[in-house]
């Protein structure tokens, strides 16, 4: 395998960085916490639940050097299970979420155990062949609805509790739920275990001669990342009150990467800010139809040919911290 | 009419036919994507859409300039090869150093761009081909009925793929071309244009893709999504067989068309799936592909 060139360098931990990236939290928040009242809630909601996605998504490239090109099978399956507890078991909502996250759990460690017996583009190519296997399954599948997806799914009562009916109640739940999962991701990738993750990305012999099983870590990385993207695709199929095969097909995993690409590989802010700008991106160019696949691809090749580091990763070489 | 394990000959040959048709378009495709992966180490992702493109340039060449199938076989992969070789010069030729990981996304958003492209000109639908007068009709063999058309596709796809590898393997362009996989640098020193030659590979596997799609145009409408999916597929195969050797990729494509072939007989509701169900059998016992060299 040949020396990667492609990630920037961790930096070490020291309290600039942390202070940098505690104000940039804070400053996510303030504004995610003030957004509704400006902008669209759904479309915010849309926003946070691919915030979240590609987040899952950079834990497996950006830190573990795993080009997942199948991510879609995840997102889309728990969308799938939770839509199909709420609506047809009659789940509550936080139930209905959790048996969509355990399904991307249990999809992810069968996928991620094939997967990780290859490298590099092989793995790539094994995650799109599984997806695509599994999107022919949700195609022929009686319980998904083929075309129709399932729809009219209820959002129920938090904990019998909360309306999610309520914009504003809905809003505040993926909002708190998805900045979970983003301080697990933050703090996962700062654990001795995300030491361990790093080092197989920047070279996984020299991990193998110092000891470590990088199979199990790896493995473990990939179940995380699934569950963390199922987490996510049932926060959609809630959101939406929608779970369709838009959800589960390859243009998905494809819209994840570009995300995670734009936005800033390996950086902990970049997937959000990327989801943000390509989300509405895809909400303003709708009226040009097909364009919008073309101006995708444009900055897919864009950014693979020139802006690398993507927009968080760039602004971060300018303000010399780790963002 | 007779029956095998229940199942009219008919019907069994009919699809074990269709198979070997697939089956000829996986090989021609991933042998194509074996060649280009050989010698600048990307996985080409535009190879769907450059197979599509193929079958557009021979709906557009018929449509606008009343040239013939005959010719499109030869103008279109010289035509897309070309437009191949400009994306090597212009892209991919920067990528070199890198991770092959940016290659692949490079070529993605490339195969996004040529799609959308497509679909904006031509909708989702589906634009007929008319099979070439030549090769109308068929001929009864006894047990099964055989279209020309299928049939000259087989032979066709065969004979490229047994000249590829004849090239590749028995002559002397051939041998630089491998002892170029091998160590570039040193092939240098010895005073071969690697980089010409790595551009003319590129070019070489995007024109087999293009004729593919110009064989495929008769079979299958000419849509702008015929290579999105197949492309999939096609990685599968590629996964199953492993890249290390040409033989292998044409072999394995062929065999894996008439198992898709036979599973759409026996039990139809697995045909789109089982390549993949096989990928992943293999995967678990043979990880580095049934030809491959180990990873």
């Amino acid at each position: 395998m040949e020396e990667r060139v492609l990630f920037q360098p961790a930096l070490t931990r020291h309290r600039e960085t942390d202070l940098s990236l505690g104000v940039a939290f804070l400053v996510m928040v303030a504004l995610l916490v003030a957004a509704p009242f400006v902008v669209y809630p759904v479309f915010l909601m849309n926003a946070l639940c691919f915030s979240l996605f590609a987040c899952a998504f950079n834990l497996l490239i950006g830190y573990v050097g795993l080009a997942s090109f199948g991510h879609a099978l995840f997102f889309g399956w728990a969308s799938y299970v939770t839509a199909y507890a709420a609506k047809t078991w009659g789940f509550p909502p936080e139930l209905a979420i959790i048996a969509g996250a355990a399904i991307a759990a249990l999809l992810g460690a069968v996928a991620g155990g094939l997967a990780i017996r290859r490298q590099g583009i092989y793995f790539a190519m094994i995650t799109l062949a599984l997806a695509q296997m599994m999107y022919f399954f949700a195609l022929q599948a009686k319980f998904t609805g083929g075309e129709d997806g399932i729809q009219g799914v209820p959002r129920g009562r938090l904990f019998g509790v909360f309306d999610l009916a309520n914009e504003m109640t809905m809003y505040l739940f993926v909002l708190v739920v998805v900045l979970a999962g983003f301080l697990l991701i933050y703090r996962v990738i700062n654990s001795p275990f995300g030491e361990v993750l790093k080092a197989i990305r920047e070279n996984e012999p020299r991990t193998v001669s110092l000891g470590y099983h990088t199979e199990r870590y790896k493995l473990v990385a990939f179940v995380l990342s699934a569950t963390l993207a199922g987490l996510a695709g049932s926060l959609k199929a809630l959101v939406f009150q929608l779970a369709s095969l838009t959800d589960v097909h390859w243009a998905m995993s494809g819209d994840v990467l570009l995300m995670t690409l734009l936005g800033g590989l390996g950086t902990i802010f970049g997937p959000v800010v990327g989801a943000f700008v390509v989300i509405a991106m895809q909400n303003y160019l709708a009226p040009f139809g097909q364009w919008v696949l073309v101006i995708q691809g444009a900055i897919f090749v864009v950014c693979v040919l020139a802006f690398r580091r993507g927009m968080v990763g760039e602004l971060a070489r300018l303000l010399r911290v780790r963002l | 009419m007779f029956e095998i394990f229940g199942i009219p000959s008919q019907a069994l040959f009919g699809q074990l036919l269709l198979g070997l048709i697939n089956g000829s378009f996986y090989a021609l495709l991933s042998l194509g994507l074996a060649v280009i992966f050989g010698m600048l180490n990307i996985i080409n992702f535009t190879h769907g859409a450059q197979y599509m493109m193929g079958a557009f340039a021979a709906y557009l060449l018929l449509q606008y300039a009343g040239i013939n199938y005959w010719a499109a076989l030869v103008i279109a992969p010289i035509v897309i090869g070309a437009t191949g070789i400009v994306i090597e010069r212009l892209f991919l030729v920067h990528l070199r150093k890198l991770d092959p990981l940016y290659g692949l996304l490079a070529t993605f958003g490339l195969a996004l761009v040529i799609e959308g492209l497509f679909r904006n000109v031509y909708g989702s639908s589906g634009l007929p081909y008319q099979v070439p007068d030549a090769l109308r009709g068929g001929r009864n063999l006894g047990f099964m009925f055989l279209p020309n058309y299928r049939a000259w596709v087989i032979v066709l796809s065969l004979t490229v793929c047994l000249a590829t590898w004849f090239a590749i393997e028995r002559t002397r362009l051939g041998s630089y071309l491998r002892a170029a996989t091998e160590n570039p640098v040193l092939v240098r020193a010895f005073g071969i244009n690697v980089p010409r030659m790595v551009t003319l590979t590129y070019g070489f596997g995007v024109g087999l893709a293009a004729l593919a799609g110009v064989m495929a145009a008769p079979i299958y409408n000419v849509s702008p999504q015929m290579g999105s999916d197949l492309i999939i597929v096609v990685f599968a195969v590629v996964v199953i067989g492993g890249m290390g050797s040409i033989l292998g990729a044409i072999l394995t494509g062929f065999a894996l068309g008439i198992i898709e072939g036979l599973t759409k007989v026996f039990y139809p509701e697995a045909s789109n799936t089982v390549i993949f169900v096989i990928m992943a059998i293999v995967l678990m016992v043979r990880p580095a592909g049934l030809f491959g060299r180990s990873a």
